[in-house]
């Protein structure tokens, strides 16, 4: 694997699924202000694997929460797939999350009343589709992560590798513009970890699905293909890995 | 449909917290019905009581006898009447009376008593006087003999076969004067009718007052008491302008006043109860939020509107709330049933002070289905009320901060 800068001219291409101008997240800001996030700058373009890394408390979850419209920023807009989500209303972001964006969180949080295929299922019948539709996406998507057999399961039956997979497959359902993942690894052994990581790095390969990952874990940040670094809620460095092992 | 599915499967992921939740409503709506029950039993037994000490629940005069209570303000009373206002469905008995005051006297003293001429199977099916009776015998409807009330027999020194003479004025001014034997004894549980109460046959009375076809009132059974009010306008209807109809309530506004005001005691009572029971159920609605709070941010950061998070936390709690009530209900009619026909009893020196004002000594349910709606219904709107609780922890979910860990 070589390393290089990222391309700036690359950002202005129409591809850009996440384009942040210049935003800032403060808590605090009448008393002791915090600056979660301090005027970042970032365009992520579609197909691109990744990892928002840094110390606790860099602001990694705060940029992703942002970044999904599950917080607002107090400075700055932020455009997805050329929508500012800053300007909508909260109705109309979590209408802009159903339909854009898919959530893997670091604890799993699968309904635990559904089963796999129903908890990957639901997101779909959230956005209103037909039985045959949801039917031949749940088995596609199964067949992808490997677990046409356990789709009956309930989440408490299954692993934690296991229920991580049945995670990407509910954020997949939905055919968004990009998943981000706070943390994927994090509860798992190493070895569900790396099925897991198969698992996206070939849907990013293959399907080219944009996916960004925070992440302490050093595992995901090897396979990511651009490490942007936090620190104190700025970009301390946004490299781009330059990977060999892609097909051309 | 989905959401009711998966409601109703949300329902049984904590199987504890539903069946506490579960618990609290039904046991609210069976102490609910059960104290609501027994509060219409015991005012409806209370009041029976009272009618039947020697009101009934229905009065009919002449109009203005009630202000001035003489012979003069009598009215005719023939079977043509009786068969009128028998025509009327809740009507069951009519028991007609001829009362005025007189004078009353033994060898040994003389006082001042209400003389009642009554028919003595009529009155017996309107205040079961029969069932008053402690000593002697019982009056026949052609007898020329009297019944005294025990605490007159006293004051006058009078036992069963003795000689009374009464004297008064009869109709129209007729002098009115009489001597009769003592049948029986009856004792009342109302002191005032115990203390100057005499009863004549009906036609005894009329021939000592000179007021053959005149009743002073006549008393009406009812078949359903609940249709008080109901009864009363149909016999006014049927009766017109010249006569008064009063009920029990109008007669005796202070025992209904009594009974209003235990009523409302009643009412603090099950306001506690219920205060209780959303205590109850607001406790597992605030536990399962609290457990819940990390899902429902996922499921709102996944898309998931917050109106239809709203409307699965409301289909939760009427399923949860309705199944506590239809179980609360089950349970609870047998038991009312059971303390109907077996009501709590009174014993001892309680038993007593009750019996000596006239009132049973028991407290049994009312099997009236309008308590187990009016109950059921209550606990389930506290229950949909308390609801709104998630409703509202929903709407204010914000998941940025919810999913923080």
């Amino acid at each position: 694997m070589k390393t290089s800068k990222p391309d700036s001219a690359t950002a202005a291409k129409s591809d850009v699924v996440i384009d942040t101008h210049n935003i800032s997240r403060v808590y605090n800001p009448d008393t002791i202000p915090v600056y979660a996030i301090r005027n970042v700058h970032l365009h992520i373009k579609r197909g691109e694997f990744t990892a928002l890394v840094g110390p606790s408390g860099s602001g990694k979850t705060t940029l992703l929460n942002l970044i999904g419209g599950l917080d607002k920023p107090d400075q700055g807009r932020i455009l997805i797939n050329g929508t500012e989500i800053t300007a909508l209303s909260a109705g109309e972001l979590i209408e802009f999350r159903l339909y854009n964006i898919g959530f893997v969180f670091q604890s799993f949080n699968l309904i635990p009343v559904l089963t796999a295929g129903e908890n990957a299922e639901f997101i779909m019948l959230l956005q209103g589709k037909s039985k045959k539709e949801r039917d031949a996406r749940m088995k596609q998507l199964f067949r992808e992560i490997d677990m046409e057999d356990k789709m009956d399961r309930r989440p408490g039956e299954l692993s934690g590798g296991q229920q991580q997979r049945v995670a990407v497959a509910r954020a997949l359902a939905s055919k968004p513009q990009f998943i981000l993942a706070d943390e994927p690894t994090a509860n798992l052994d190493s070895k569900s970890a790396s099925n897991l990581l198969d698992i996206m790095d070939k849907m990013n390969r293959e399907e080219n699905i944009t996916f960004i990952f925070s992440t302490h874990d050093q595992r995901v940040i090897e396979r990511a293909r651009r490490v942007i670094t936090l620190v104190d809620g700025e970009v301390a460095s946004d490299t781009n890995v330059i990977d060999t092992s892609a097909p051309h | 449909m989905w959401l009711i599915g998966l409601a109703w499967k949300n329902l049984w992921r904590n199987k504890t917290r539903t069946a506490i939740t579960m618990s609290a409503v039904f046991f609210a709506v069976l102490l609910s019905v059960f104290a609501g029950s027994l509060k219409s039993g015991i005012f409806g037994n209370m009041i029976k009581n009272v009618v039947s000490f020697y009101t009934g629940y229905i009065q009919i005069h002449k109009k203005g006898y009630w202000n001035e209570q003489v012979l003069d303000n009598g009215m005719i009373c023939d079977s043509a009447l009786e068969h009128r206002l028998l025509q009327i469905p809740n009507v069951t008995g009519l028991a007609p009376r001829l009362e005025t005051f007189g004078l009353i006297a033994t060898n040994k003293s003389t006082k001042g008593c209400l003389v009642a001429g009554v028919d003595p199977e009529k009155e017996n099916e309107v205040t079961s006087l029969k069932k008053k009776l402690i000593r002697g015998q019982y009056l026949n409807f052609n007898d020329t003999e009297a019944l005294l009330s025990e605490g007159l027999a006293e004051r006058i020194k009078a036992r069963t076969g003795d000689t009374i003479y009464i004297i008064g004025q009869g109709y129209h001014g007729a002098t009115a004067a009489g001597r009769y034997r003592v049948k029986g004894i009856v004792k009342f549980g109302s002191p005032e009718l115990n203390n100057q109460t005499m009863f004549l046959s009906l036609p005894a009375a009329s021939e000592l007052f000179s007021a053959e076809g005149i009743a002073t009132s006549l008393v009406v059974s009812l078949r359903n008491p609940d249709l008080l009010d109901e009864t009363v306008r149909a016999l006014e209807q049927k009766l017109g302008s010249e006569t008064e109809v009063m009920s029990w309530e109008a007669i005796m506004p202070d025992v209904k006043q009594h009974i209003e005001t235990d009523s409302n005691n009643m009412k603090y009572v099950q306001g506690i109860l219920y205060m209780l029971v959303s205590f109850g159920i607001f406790g597992t609605f605030l536990m399962m939020m609290v457990e819940r709070k990390n899902e429902l941010a996922m499921l709102i950061a996944i898309g998931m509107k917050k109106s239809k998070l709203c409307l699965l936390m409301v289909i939760e709690s009427v399923f949860t709330v309705l199944g506590g009530c239809i179980m609360g209900i089950l349970v609870s009619i047998p038991l009312v049933w059971y303390f109907n026909q077996k009501p709590l009893r009174l014993g001892g020196e309680i038993a007593k002070v009750y019996e000596k004002f006239g009132f049973e000594a028991i407290f049994p349910t009312s099997l009236s289905p309008d308590n187990f709606v009016f109950q059921g219904i209550t606990v389930l709107a506290i229950g949909l009320l308390l609801s709104l609780y998630p409703v509202y922890k929903v709407i204010n979910t914000d998941p940025a901060t919810s999913l923080k860990r």
